[in-house]
């Protein structure tokens, strides 16, 4: 039973295979139309990755300003340096004397006549830090473990930018998932029209089939089929489209990065994305077509 | 209850067919078929020959009355379970209604299909019924080939590869010669000798030689004594 079961799915599928192949013309319309379709948001999602990846890279050191106390002495600043020394989370530290701030402080345009009338030098010595950490959940660890050293007394770390970053990031995934959602619904109309279509050309079949004892389950499985190939073929063309888009950036990138002496490359689908795509572009041609089976079989009943 | 003590295979109770339009095609059926029966089903086009033989296969609902086959009441019968009905049946229809794009061996694969049978099984059995109406030597010709008699053998393998119960044949020899109806006649009566229940309908009244089978008389939707 089993097997027969197994042979009736094989034949259906290679049946399926055929009636595709045999209407060239319509078939690959169909998928390049369905290919463009998956391959904008899916696009768009590959550069936001990237994006993220690449701003990960550079800019992916948060600057921390560690401010010691007033009264803090030269055992203070190396004890402060010895443990920064040892933290493997941290890339690069600067100190900062109370002196150095000053003159900083004076040079700074606009604030000259305000560093000039200080009577005493009000400013601490500082750190600046430099981690590996970038995401604002675990620069707040790090502000609360140096907050604790008696040395310390304020931290501050500008972490603007990353909440900045990752309010775009949330934009442009909404962004993807809208666009996404629209061609998903404009995908699964193309199937459903295709489907509605070859259930008009195939009406003769349909019923007679009905006549002599066929389920409706037997009935939609070409229909189904269909669908998810067709989808998963689209989903093919998607991944292709996109992979040429990335090489096609890459070339143009090369030179710019040069310019600037950066190292950047974008990066293909991964793995595990490519195949979301197609499991997603092959279930998103079955619901057309399921829908479209749904809506039209039991219009055709054998008189 | 029938004669040989088992449920009659083919039972109409007080059978009714009228259709929206208010045509009563059928009025107060009352029928038994045994089992291993050969009956034939006459009256003139429009008496509701068709009408009857649609009704068995649940092609028809009746509009009141009882149904059943062997012993299964089929008036009530859920959607879902028609094809299970119709897989007991064997239905030649006055049309063919043949798949053209699919060539005699695949026409005659498809109830096998339907039935989910292993692949070796299917291609034996649909050997064997090509060979029975003749058909064997053309199992690769595509339908729109074959001349009328050969469309309506084909129509006939179809109906009896899945091995079904109860045969039932529709004007089977419509438009043919009296030779290929002779032929086909003798069909039908090795069918039956095998058991199978057949049920024709025919307003051919030549192929009514011999007195060896029952005739039912369908007039204006009743069936006369």
């Amino acid at each position: 039973m089993m097997r027969a079961w197994l042979t009736q799915h094989g034949i259906v599928f290679f049946y399926t295979l055929k009636r595709l192949v045999s209407t060239p013309a319509t078939a690959l319309l169909s998928i390049i139309v369905m290919g463009i379709a998956l391959s904008l948001p899916t696009g768009v999602y590959v550069l936001m990755e990237n994006l993220q990846a690449i701003s990960g890279q550079t800019a992916g050191s948060p600057q921390i300003s560690l401010f010691l106390k007033q009264d803090a002495q030269k055992e203070d600043i190396d004890r402060v340096q010895q443990r920064l020394q040892q933290d493997s989370q941290i890339v690069d530290y600067q100190f900062v004397s109370k002196d150095s701030a000053l003159i900083q402080l004076q040079q700074s345009s606009g604030l000259t006549d305000i560093a000039a009338n200080l009577t005493y030098n009000p400013l601490p010595h500082a750190f600046v830090v430099h981690t590996r950490e970038n995401t604002s959940d675990s620069l707040e660890q790090w502000k609360l473990t140096m907050q604790s050293w008696p040395e310390i007394a304020h931290v501050q770390f500008d972490s603007a930018w990353v909440d900045r970053l990752n309010a775009l990031l949330k934009l442009g995934r909404s962004a993807v998932l809208m666009l996404a959602t629209l061609l998903s619904i404009a995908i699964v109309a193309i199937m459903f029209n295709t489907i509605r279509l070859q259930i008009l050309t195939k009406r003769d079949e349909i019923e007679i089939s009905k006549l002599i004892g066929a389920t409706d389950s037997f009935i939609r499985r070409p229909f189904l089929y269909f669908g998810a190939i067709q989808g998963l073929c689209g989903g093919i063309t998607a991944w292709f489209i996109i992979a040429w888009g990335i090489d096609a950036l890459n070339g143009e990138l090369i030179p710019l990065t040069q310019l600037y002496g950066l190292e950047i490359q974008l990066r293909h689908l991964s793995l595990q994305d490519s195949g979301s795509l197609l499991l997603f572009s092959a279930w998103l041609g079955w619901l057309g077509a399921r829908i479209s089976v749904a809506n039209h079989l039991w219009q055709i009943e054998p008189e | 209850m029938g004669s040989n003590g088992q449920n009659p295979m083919i039972t109409f109770k007080n059978v009714s067919k009228r259709y929206p339009d208010g045509h009563i095609a059928l009025n107060n059926i009352e029928l038994e078929v045994e089992s291993g029966e050969m009956v034939f089903l006459t009256g003139h086009s429009g008496a509701g020959k068709s009408t009857l033989l649609k009704l068995i296969a649940a092609i028809e609902r009746p509009t009141s009355g009882v149904i059943a086959i062997s012993g299964q009441n089929i008036a009530q019968l859920k959607p879902a379970a028609i094809p299970y009905l119709r897989r007991k049946i064997g239905f030649i229809f006055q049309d063919h209604k043949l798949l053209f794009d699919r060539n005699v061996f695949e026409n005659v694969l498809l109830p096998l299909q339907i039935s989910d049978f292993d692949n070796n099984t299917a291609m034996s059995r649909v050997r064997a019924a090509l060979d029975k109406v003749g058909l064997l030597k053309k199992e690769k010709v595509m339908p729109i080939t074959l001349s009328g008699g050969e469309r309506q053998r084909l129509c006939i393998a179809r109906a009896i590869v899945h091995r079904p119960a109860i045969l039932i044949a529709d004007e089977p020899t419509g438009n043919l010669d009296i030779e290929y109806a002779r032929d086909i006649m003798a069909m039908f009566k090795s069918f039956n000798q095998v058991g199978v229940t057949i049920l024709i309908a025919t307003h051919d009244a030549s192929l009514l030689d011999g007195a060896q089978y029952r005739i039912l008389s369908l007039k204006q939707g009743k069936l006369a004594a």
